[in-house]
């Protein structure tokens, strides 16, 4: 291409960044549609020199440019995208805060108020450090979190969680003596919350917190492998068959089955077939992939190869959110070491399988998570949405037939194909078949990760998680995260199933339980939810870029409204609703006032309820 | 884009209660032009691939379960669809409405056309809408950008991407209600990739892009549409054989586009032919002649 | 080609195409419209070979960049041909049935084995032979020119040599494959169609035809002479041999634009009387006797163009000429007037339909036709006709209606001004994508990409000749010298150096008339050429 490139030159270290991915620079290296193909490495390139340096020069994204052959202009649209990113200085240390809902129910705004004061206003570079505020961080049940970054030769990812200002100095302090090499860097505890850990009915966690979740002979002592070693006993359509008969209904929040996405992709002529197990978990409120790749990586490893032979796939993709620090390493050690042992590669475990994947990274946009911007996003373009029909079944990755999973729905592919369909299908109800997990956090006694058998309903859930923290009344349940609804205290005893929440009107989404006493102030959770939707719409289409806006400055507004003035902004809301839904090009748009409508019309801090 | 109508296969469908018959591949749009239903558009264009992001051409298929967009939803045998239902009615208005508060649309013709057919009032935002609002771009002779009428249609980025011109000088940049058309690092546009070929400009439904030209004479108030003429006529410098349509007010070029619609140019040309006409109402022509 | 002069194929097979060749051409720049086909060709799938001895915007888009050697044309055309009949991958159908001469041309092409071509072209034997292999093997191949081939002293062997490749692997006389010159100016394509050819009646009818020469007798009422006219180097060379005392020139800017400028104003100037008929006071006009102030073809006059893919076209009037310019068909109505014979005062219209009934490959295009379908592609012979898409699809029936398609021997030829010692650097020219030839029209309106005239060289002929960027110098060539600041580039190789002739600088003082014998084209593109620093006690090449 005869592109136009910044002349601003990349300094050594970023240059040396780009070149540890990339290689080294070659004057006439590849021409023509060669080197138009690798885009695709745009993203983990501008995460590459931001590892290194904090942030994205000119130098460094002109640089990047000339090395993959895109245009600047594109380049910068993508970087700009993500809020990981960016193209301001930042220093090599940042601390993003958390201040999203199950946050501000552990009180998110007085820590922020602490570190505002300590180290003054948010991006202001302290000492080679910098504070942010951060939406949902997937740490909910050890909230507030944070996140620490830090840059340099040895980057890092880690979780602060729970953070308090001293948890949050020390590990600054720490970065900085690690980046000086005076000591061997941020070691920071990250507990995971399983208050079910080790109980016997459990299956989807049932492997979880028994040993070293690296160990690949524990995980194969414990009948890991076992699934994939009886996939190739039963072949392709067998395989298929059973996941068809078990009517898995997949976990990320669209509830389609996926039998039927197997199947339709496996009958796909065009090939290459890719499958991408959809890591990039960022509803408000939702931890369980996090948990499950932490935990149990071979599990989601061998899930997806198991995918792959069923729908003759060679490559895969698994794209973690770019928050998850630890989960990608585990990952990323655990497909090494999978790939050592001959379970992944060029003949998998000798049945004559080829199949590897690929570890790619989100930068911080909750839209990433739809599918078809995530499909956006490993290509190295903006993480914008496409508009479906075509659908990745057939049109996916790279325009190829793609299966995309959730991680939790692979993880259920294990059990299927070891027991049969039909043994699954008998778990739970009739229209949802096996168990679920639930992200429980905010006010309860225990918030954490549980598995329920579908149907157990919404008050045994939270009775389990040992109920209203300090036995405190009840004022609501978000389901559902922010895409989801409020469930009232009078409503607890709705099945958790897709049609027993169809009854309250909520929905299951990604399996969010986030429990607010009565000391929250849900107008305020209501407004940050308006708020997460405008920050993470992509811009895309004119229902949600510009719906988004009004929506939170509508409810702005109705805080101060009285009279008729609430009854005009409510009327506006549901209008705004309504084209948001109706109009959106995907699911973020559509559910964007999902949680403002239901707040609405149920919570009595907006007047429901005060007599009809 | 043009897309292969002729595999021989139609199907049946039904648009406003009326039967109709539509080939394969076409999309709703296309079936609801042909039979007569105004169906706005904003972000469409028929030399552009459909980006399908404004999503005023929205309409009611039945069994679906949001609004799917005609500009880009293909048709399927026994597709039952409702262009005037009081939803689809609503949506457009609310997007109408959604666009007008926050960019100036004062010279987006058509919009303000389907503005006053679906009743948009943008006002009802309040004064304190967030809106678009920024000083204009001046950074070269040729064009003027002024992002204050920019709906972000996609429809420049498009022309100068892989739709037409190759030459990635603009692209998206930042996201949601602060996702706007950008060079890298919002360079001025010397600076940046373009080569001034106005396929931008040419593509612009709303005047944001403009040329130095029509803005200079706009500012004077001396741009009167009502006065000028357009003629179609060929460029003279390559041998390529593009179609100019010529603006002309008091016997003086003003402004020289291309019909979307012909064949050799699909509304493109470059910079020779879109500003190349100077020279012929210069001076020394006058006083020799 | 084969009769008629035109491309055979439309822009839509270009882009439905799956191997393109733009040999000698920088589309990009010079042709960016229908670049735009190109591209879609390439997001196809199609794959794209760029010839050119500079890395030009046009080859920084290729999969295979051929970076040849100026004037290498026929050695790299005839090694792939080399190639392409040692692996068996000729149309040995096609050729049977609808060429002759193949026995001549694999003799000849024998010897130029990709490993010979390689010395000479400059490109790597391996890259020769891909390219081969992509343009026989592929369903669909175009090879499209410009005058990177026709400004040379061979320009016609070139094009011959690109002929014989099409023929070879029977990529002609199909849709999606064949030989488009890309016509460098908006109607040159349209002046051939009209005769304007000095062998030629309207309509591409050979002026030896007596069948053809009677019939415009006839409707002129006049004797047309039988034997051809003159080129214009042939005039030129004339007038310089004192047998051409007057010339008439319309629209013409030969004392800009002609090679060997020191040699062409001497003999513009040496004339009894030149009258020029031209849209502005041009250089040339400024030299003539009497200029005849004319309205702008494209928007202020009536009448048609044809354009690279033989489609004619409409111009028409949008505004009125200045002052007392006046359109091209009344001036030359008025002289002939003054002459003694009276033509009326025809309109375009009336003109055109004139040459419709004179000229069978235009009968079908009436102006309402033109108006309706956006113009139409010849042959078109009536008004029921569609216009052909491409050319030569007789040559796939059998038995082939018509003559059979000649191969034609051609052998390579180094450029005629030779590099030496003294002249160490091979200029070649072009054009940049916002200025248009002489710069009379373009230099009316402000680019911002505009940089002027330079001479660009690589960085290391830059350091070679202890040249910085921006500085100005004198390139001097074996027939004059103008100054213009250098400007590293590196697009260009290591002795290569580029220059335009849009600006005032006179670039065409350096350039050579050494014209190839069949289309009196000039060799512009290769010129040998020193540079002189300008300042006193330069460290390199002084006077």
């Amino acid at each position: 291409m005869d592109l136009h490139h910044l002349t601003d030159e990349p300094t050594a270290e970023e240059r040396a960044a780009v070149d540890a991915l990339l290689g080294p620079y070659l004057e006439n290296g590849v021409s023509g549609r060669e080197a138009r193909s690798q885009r695709h490495l745009l993203l983990p390139a501008l995460h590459a020199v931001a590892d290194r340096v904090g942030w994205v020069s000119r130098g460094a994204l002109g640089y990047i440019c000339r090395r993959l052959t895109v245009p600047p202009a594109d380049a910068f649209g993508v970087v700009s995208f993500y809020d990981l990113l960016s193209t301001e200085p930042l220093p090599p240390l940042t601390v993003r805060i958390c201040d999203d809902v199950a946050c501000m129910a552990a009180g998110c705004d007085a820590l922020i108020g602490d570190v505002e004061k300590r180290f003054g206003p948010e991006g202001a570079s302290n000492s080679g450090a910098a504070w942010l505020r951060s939406p949902c961080l997937g740490l909910c049940e050890q909230a507030p979190a944070a996140l620490l970054t830090s840059a340099g030769v040895k980057p890092r990812v880690a979780a602060l969680a729970p953070a308090a200002l001293a948890s949050i100095e020390a590990a600054l302090a720490n970065s900085a003596e690690a980046a000086l090499g005076n000591s061997a860097g941020i070691d920071v505890d990250e507990p995971c919350s399983l208050p079910q850990a080790g109980e016997p009915q459990l299956r989807l966690l049932r492997r979880i917190g028994r040993g070293d979740p690296l160990d690949l002979d524990a995980y194969r002592g414990a009948g890991g492998y076992g699934a994939l070693s009886r996939a190739f006993d039963l072949g392709p359509d067998g395989v298929i068959r059973e996941i068809l008969a078990s009517k898995l209904i997949g976990r990320g929040g669209a509830a389609f089955p996926t039998g039927r996405k197997w199947e339709a992709v496996a009958r796909e002529p065009e090939h290459p077939h890719y499958v991408v197990c959809n890591a990039d978990e960022s509803e408000p409120g939702t931890f369980k992939d996090r948990v499950l790749m932490e935990e149990d990586p071979f599990a989601v490893i061998e899930a997806m190869t198991i995918a792959a032979f069923a729908v003759g796939s060679e490559q895969g993709y698994i794209y973690i959110r770019g928050e998850y620090g630890r989960a990608r390493e585990r990952i990323v050690a655990a497909i090494a070491a999978a790939r050592a042992a001959g379970l992944l590669g060029a003949d998998v475990m000798k049945r004559g399988l080829r199949f590897d994947i690929e570890v790619r990274r989100g930068a911080g946009a909750y839209i990433c998570g739809e599918e078809t911007a995530l499909f956006n996003s490993i290509e190295g373009f903006r993480g914008e949405p496409r508009n479906k029909p075509p659908f990745p079944v057939r049109k996916g990755l790279f325009g190829k037939p793609t299966v995309v999973n959730n991680v939790e729905t692979l993880v259920n592919v294990l059990d299927i194909v070891t027991n049969g369909g039909a043994t699954y299908a008998a778990i739970g109800t009739p229209d949802a078949a096996g168990t679920k997990l639930f992200c429980v956090s905010g006010h309860v006694a225990q918030p954490g990760l549980y598995e329920v058998t579908f149907g157990t309903t919404l008050r045994a859930l939270l009775d389990r998680a040992g109920g209203v923290r300090g036995g405190a009344a009840l004022q609501a349940v978000l389901v559902g995260g922010a895409a989801g609804a409020f469930v009232l205290p009078d409503e607890l005893d709705a099945p958790l199933t897709f049609a027993g929440m169809r009854e309250v009107k909520a929905a299951l989404g990604s399996g969010v339980v986030i429990v607010f006493d009565q000391s929250v102030d849900l107008a305020a959770i209501v407004r940050r939810i308006a708020r997460f939707f405008r920050h993470e719409s992509c811009g895309q289409c004119v229902p949600c870029r510009i719906g988004t806006v009004r929506q939170e400055e509508s409810l702005d507004r109705l805080a101060l409204a009285h009279g008729a003035g609430v009854d005009d902004e409510m009327r506006l809301l549901h209008e705004i609703g309504q084209v948001m839904r109706d109009a959106s090009i995907c699911g973020l748009g559509q559910t964007a006032s999902s949680a403002v409508e239901s707040a609405l019309a149920k919570l009595p801090v907006f007047g429901a309820g005060r007599s009809a | 884009m043009s897309i292969s109508l002729d595999t021989g296969v139609r199907f049946s469908l039904e648009i406003d209660g009326v039967a109709t018959t539509a080939p394969a591949g076409a999309t709703i749009l296309d079936v609801c032009r042909a039979v007569g239903v105004d169906t706005p558009t904003l972000c469409y264009l028929e030399t552009l691939t459909p980006v399908n992001v404004c999503r005023v051409c929205v309409v009611e298929l039945e069994g679906a379960r949001t609004l799917v967009p005609a500009c880009s939803r293909v048709v399927e045998d026994g597709m039952k669809i409702r262009t005037d239902s009081e939803r689809v009615r609503a949506s457009r208005r609310m997007v109408l409405e959604f666009l007008a508060s926050s960019v100036d649309v004062s010279l987006a013709d058509d919009m303000q056309r389907q503005m006053k057919r679906y009743g948009a009032k943008p006002e009802r935002f309040g004064a304190e809408a967030r809106t678009v609002r920024q000083p204009v771009k001046v950074d070269n002779e040729l064009y003027v950008r002024d992002y204050s009428k920019c709906i972000l249609c996609y429809k420049c980025v498009e022309a100068c991407g892989s739709d037409a011109q190759n030459t990635f000088a603009i692209a998206t940049a930042g996201r949601g209600f602060d996702a706007h058309i950008s060079t890298e690092f919002n360079v001025g546009l010397p600076d940046s990739a373009c080569v001034y070929c106005g396929n931008c400009i040419g593509v612009c439904p709303t005047g944001a892009l403009m040329f130095v030209s029509e803005h200079e004479m706009r500012e004077a108030g001396t741009w009167d549409e009502a006065r000028q003429t357009k003629t179609d006529t060929i460029c003279g410098y390559c041998g390529v054989g593009c179609t100019l349509t010529v603006h002309a007010q008091d016997n003086e070029i003003v402004k020289v586009s291309s019909p979307a619609d012909h064949d050799v140019t699909h509304g493109h040309l470059c910079i020779k032919g879109r500003f190349g006409w100077k020279f012929v109402g210069v001076k020394k022509r006058r006083s020799d002649g | 080609m084969f009769g008629a002069g035109g491309g055979t194929n439309s822009y839509q097979e270009v882009e439905d195409t799956d191997c393109i060749f733009l040999w000698g051409s920088n589309a990009r720049e010079t042709h960016p419209i229908f670049f735009h086909r190109v591209l879609k060709a390439v997001r196809r799938g199609a794959k794209l070979f760029v010839v050119d001895p500079r890395k030009t915007v046009t080859a920084q888009w290729a999969d295979s960049w051929l970076a040849i050697n100026v004037g290498a044309d026929i050695a790299l055309a005839n090694a792939m041909a080399n190639e392409i009949i040692r692996l068996g991958l000729e149309h040995r159908e096609f050729i049977a049935n609808a060429t002759t001469g193949f026995e001549a041309y694999r003799a000849c092409v024998q010897s130029y084995t990709p490993e010979r071509a390689e010395s000479i072209t400059g490109i790597p034997a391996e890259t020769i032979r891909a390219a081969a292999r992509a343009f026989a093997s592929s369903e669909r191949a175009v090879i499209c020119w410009t005058l990177g081939i026709t400004e040379h002293h061979n320009a016609t062997d070139n094009v011959l040599a690109l002929i014989n490749l099409a023929l070879l692997t029977g990529h002609v006389g199909r849709y999606g494959s064949g030989l488009n010159p890309l016509r460098g100016q908006n109607n040159v394509q349209g002046g051939g169609d009209m005769g304007a050819i000095p062998d030629r009646l309207p309509g591409f009818q050979a002026l030896s035809d007596d069948a053809a020469r009677t019939k415009f007798d006839k409707a002129w009422g006049v004797t047309i002479p039988p034997e051809r006219g003159w080129r214009l180097n042939e005039m030129f060379d004339a007038a310089e041999r004192g047998e051409l005392r007057t010339l008439y020139i319309v629209g013409e800017n030969p004392a800009v634009s002609e090679a060997d400028r020191h040699r062409a104003e001497a003999i513009l100037k040496s004339l009894n009387h030149l009258v020029v008929q031209d849209i502005t006071l041009t250089r040339t006009a400024e030299m003539a006797h009497v200029v005849l102030p004319a309205s702008t073809g494209w928007c202020e006059s009536e009448g048609t163009v044809t354009n690279s893919e033989r489609r004619v076209q409409r111009v028409r009037k949008a505004v009125d000429p200045p002052g007392n310019a006046r359109d091209d068909i009344d001036i030359v109505c008025d002289v002939a007037r003054r002459l003694g014979h009276d033509l009326g005062s025809p309109t375009a219209q009336q003109l055109w339909d004139e040459l419709r009934t004179l000229s069978p490959m235009h009968a079908g295009m009436s102006y309402a036709r033109l108006e309706a379908l956006d113009g139409l592609r010849w042959p078109c012979y009536d008004e029921n006709h569609p216009g052909e898409q491409f050319l030569h699809a007789r040559l796939w029936e059998n038995p082939v209606r018509g003559p059979r398609a000649p191969f034609n021997v051609v052998e390579f030829e180094a450029p005629v001004d030779e590099i030496t010692h003294e002249f160490p650097l091979l200029l070649t020219t072009g054009r940049r994508l916002d200025s248009f030839n002489s710069g009379v029209q373009t230099g009316q309106y402000t680019s911002p990409l505009r940089r002027g005239e330079s001479l660009d060289l690589c960085p290391q002929d830059a350091l070679r000749f202890g040249v910085r960027d921006g500085e100005r110098v004198r390139v001097r060539s074996r027939r004059g010298s103008v100054e213009v600041p250098v400007r590293i580039d590196d697009t260009v190789r290591p002795g290569l150096a580029f220059m335009t002739f849009h600006f005032d600088v006179q670039t065409n003082m350096l350039t050579i008339e050494a014209n190839d014998p069949k289309s009196g084209t000039a060799e512009f593109k290769a010129t040998a050429v020193r540079i002189d620093k300008l300042e006193v006690g330069a460290a390199t090449a002084g006077e």
